[in-house]
């Protein structure tokens, strides 16, 4: 009751006309930024930051937090229209939504994305109001050996899909996990495989860059293969009675949906981890347990649904230790967390105490900025589409040189835009190969955190593996990994014996 | 004659030369430089981090008060404990729209990476901000209230059984856990993490048992009644309010060399105009005497120290040489 009360407060405060018109104004730059490739909710909120001084901080944190959450939305955007993902946390969604678009149902890609992120973004808020404490507990009692027991489910979810090619998959993941483990050594800080001593490389292989180069110039280039030029891009129509069809058709996913913001909020919760490995855990958990998974990557609805429902309930999970621990749960609060430190606010278990207003504002305010992301969205769904009617010669310079745009960006590095180019080429070519790329993407997300605990883990036990299954949390989560590891293993193996049997039997 | 010419030489030297004084004088205050463009803020240091949230909190401050004609933008550059900065830096010689936020890893870098072939005495000084401090902490169930009882209980632990937090080898509290296992002649495992603040979380998580975390990183978990400093690496009387009331290694006797700080400065490349480096030591001065600035270090826990020009450069020289002797090289 007592937390309905403060909730009832922080209503009153964001629906302030000020606050208000900046959660608006938020979400739209959100969704802006979010959509342009390379501009992700990092820089969003770290250009606009210095603007906040204008404003008390609770307003000022209500604008970033509608900024951030917009950002979640807009990321689809440009993911599903183009194949080029719009930021870092929205990679998993072009996994299945450029596939839609190609068909013919971008609107319903978008419908999906707008829909889930809104059930996502309102499931987390209401986790967020009602366990806040608890949660924190949570986070707390995750050491090394915890994290390292959640990446190894993530990897097996993305093992264990019945579809794939599997001795594929793995290399695939080897692939990516060798690109993460380039730069700087994570315990003893020496670089380590520096190609050629290029300076470049001391920054390790940004993610973003190795995500754009393989589904931006990778998917131009297959798709000039593929039409021979003559392209007419998808035909792509909108109606309201295609919305409304979309939306029912939703209704079929919320078992997805309810999943995707469940685990997304609770990766966000977990310091360092944050929204771009919550999406992928999202996908590859719908993906194996769907009951079909080989319609995946090739435009199931679901898969659009999980990482968008998880992005954004993961950013609303990253802004709790933020607020409780004082540490960023994604880079994105990390920013936040230089901004509260301006506006004179210490972050840490006494900011609910001392600032129960800053801390209440904010919430109440999610609850709003998801309502309007959703509904600005879905307003400017038909440009979107009239955007796809473009005749590829015109889009295919745009993408291009968004592509470029993209890769520059997050390190304004000349090395990373050449290090682009070649992805293109190499995953245009493991395409054609029929490798799957996302396990590549997943495991240059979560190497560097799957390294770093597994080696903080075996530092503090002085080599002892069973560390990871004597700890309650760790143990159960390693037990379940291995489970789904070994599954299509066992499914192989039995499919094998039964259409040994029938052979036999024929025979 | 000779006298006489003489005389008349010098005096119209003399003339000349202040002839010559005043009218740079009289230029430079007619159009003092200003930066024609964004000014690119290096951080030798990742996203989130200490280094990074400080250097986002004096931008704020230049924003605030627009202290600047063009704003800076900060730029990350953590790759190689800071080795991808320096080099850029380097690359900058000259430059007049890059400067860079420095902490000690702009002298251990060069010391432990020698293949880099970067020379901080090339740079040119700006301002130093602050020196931040360390405390060793502990969590307030461990029981511990003195270095002594924390000396016994790592005795008693042994190295397999006490866990040290910290950043990575040769990092910061890597040098000062190092200054803290020679004193004592105790031993200890030092796990290290992803920055301070994840360091400070994983003491109150229980997941190690000790930190010499910076007092930023510690001071929410402090209030909140988690976790307590037992000593201060700083020589008695540095530190003011509560930070003042921790007891220093030297207060508890155990001499004066238990002393370790984190540089907070500014430099900008080598090879750039006087009139380039007054403008950034104008600005930082600006910021330095701010009250944002003054309220951040007395809450923090950090000593003020203003220094520029030669003096600084003398410091940064003499810390490289400290450092050297730390790390063995």
């Amino acid at each position: 009751m007592e937390i309905l009360g403060h909730l009832a407060d922080g209503f009153l405060i964001s629906f302030e006309p000020l606050n208000l018109a900046l959660v608006i104004f938020g979400a739209m730059v959100g969704l802006f930024i979010g959509a342009m490739p390379g501009l992700g909710s990092v820089n969003g909120v770290a250009i606009l930051l210095p603007m906040t001084f204008l404003v008390p901080p609770t307003s000022a944190i209500i604008f970033l937090g509608a900024i951030y959450y917009g950002a979640m939305y807009g990321g689809a955007i440009s993911s599903i229209m183009l194949g080029i993902p719009g930021a870092s946390t929205a990679v998993a969604t072009t996994f299945d939504g450029r596939p839609l678009a190609l068909k013919g149902q971008a609107d319903k890609a978008l419908v999906a994305a707008a829909t889930a992120s809104f059930v996502g973004g309102t499931i987390s808020v209401i986790l967020f109001t009602a366990f806040a404490p608890p949660l924190a507990e949570v986070a707390l009692a995750f050491g090394p050996p915890e994290e390292f027991a959640l990446m190894m489910l993530a990897f097996a979810t993305f093992i264990g899909l019945g579809g794939d090619d599997i001795p594929k998959t793995f290399f695939s993941i080897f692939i990516g996990l060798v690109l993460s483990a380039v730069g700087l050594d994570v315990v003893s800080g020496e670089p380590r495989l520096i190609f050629m001593d290029l300076p470049g490389f001391l920054h390790g292989v940004n993610f973003l860059v190795l995500a754009i180069g393989i589904y931006g110039i990778g998917e131009m280039l297959w798709t000039v293969e593929t039409s021979r030029g003559n392209v007419s891009m998808s035909k792509a129509t909108v109606s309201a009675k295609r919305v409304m069809a979309a939306l029912r058709e939703l209704v079929g996913t919320w078992k997805t949906m309810l999943m995707g913001s469940f685990l997304g909020y609770f990766v966000g919760i977990l310091p360092a981890a944050g929204a771009t490995p919550g999406s992928l855990m999202a996908y590859g958990v719908a993906k194996s347990i769907a009951k079909d998974p080989s319609t995946y990557g090739k435009g199931n609805v679901d898969g659009v649904v999980a990482p968008e429902a998880a992005n954004n309930a993961a950013s609303t999970g990253s802004m709790l230790p933020m607020l409780t621990l004082g540490i960023p749960g994604s880079p994105t609060t990390a920013i936040l967390l230089g901004g509260m430190v301006i506006w004179g606010l210490e972050p840490g278990p006494l900011l609910f105490v001392d600032h129960k207003e800053f801390v209440w504002g904010l919430i109440a305010s999610l609850y709003s900025a998801n309502l309007f992301s959703l509904l600005i969205n879905i307003a400017f769904i038909p440009a979107f589409i009239a955007v796809l009617k473009l005749p590829f010669t015109i889009l295919a310079p745009v993408i291009f040189a968004l592509c470029v745009v993209g890769g520059y960006v997050p390190t304004l590095d000349m090395h990373d835009v050449w290090l682009m180019f070649i992805f293109g080429v190499v995953g245009y070519l493991m395409r054609k190969l029929d490798y799957p790329l996302a396990p590549a993407v997943l495991a240059i997300v979560l190497g560097p955190l799957a390294e770093r605990s597994v080696r903080q883990s075996l530092i503090g036990s002085h080599g002892d593996i069973t560390i990871f299954f004597q700890r309650p949390i760790s143990g159960t989560i390693m037990v379940v990994a291995i489970i789904l590891l070994v599954m299509p293993l066992y499914k192989i193996i039995r499919d094998r014996m039964k259409a040994g049997r029938d052979e036999g039997g024929a025979a | 004659m000779n006298k006489l010419s003489t005389s008349a030489l010098s005096l119209s030297l003399a003339v000349g030369l202040a002839l010559g004084a005043t009218t740079v004088a009289g230029e430079a205050k007619a159009k003092a430089w200003e930066p024609k463009k964004p000014i690119e803020f290096v951080i030798m240091a990742g996203k989130g981090g200490g280094a990074d949230r400080l250097a986002r909190f004096i931008q704020g401050i230049i924003e605030k008060h627009k202290m600047s004609p063009k704003p800076l933008i900060p730029i990350n550059k953590g790759g190689g404990s800071g080795a991808e900065a320096l080099q850029y830096l380097k690359a900058k010689n000259g430059d007049p729209h890059v400067i860079l936020a420095t902490l000690n890893s702009y002298y251990t870098t060069p010391l432990r990476q020698p293949k880099l072939g970067i020379d901080i005495s090339k740079y040119t000084p700006i301002a130093r901000l602050a020196e931040d401090t360390f405390q060793l902490w502990v969590h307030v169930d461990s029981g511990i209230n003195s270095v002594k009882d924390y000396v016994a209980a790592v005795k008693k632990a042994g190295k397999k059984g006490w866990k040290m937090g910290g950043t990575g080898k040769g990092a910061e509290d890597s040098l000062v856990t190092g200054m803290l296992m020679k004193k004592f002649g105790i031993d200890m495992t030092y796990v290290p993490y992803k920055g301070g603040g994840k360091v400070a979380k994983e003491l109150i998580g229980k997941h190690i048992n000790s930190t010499v975390n910076n007092p930023a990183e510690q001071v929410g978990f402090w209030d909140a009644g988690k976790s307590k400093p037992l000593a201060s690496f700083t020589p008695p009387g540095m530190l003011k309010g509560k930070w003042g009331k921790i007891p220093t290694f030297q207060d508890l006797g155990h001499g004066s060399d238990m002393v370790y700080y984190m540089q907070r400065s500014i430099v900008a490349p080598g090879g750039i105009a006087d009139d380039v480096r007054d403008f950034y030591v104008s600005l930082f001065q600006k910021v330095y005497t701010s009250s944002e600035w003054q309220g951040y270090l007395n809450k923090k826990g950090l000593i003020p120290g203003w220094l520029t020009g030669d003096k600084l450069q003398a410091y940064f020289i003499a810390e490289k040489a400290k450092h050297a002797k730390l790390l063995g090289k």
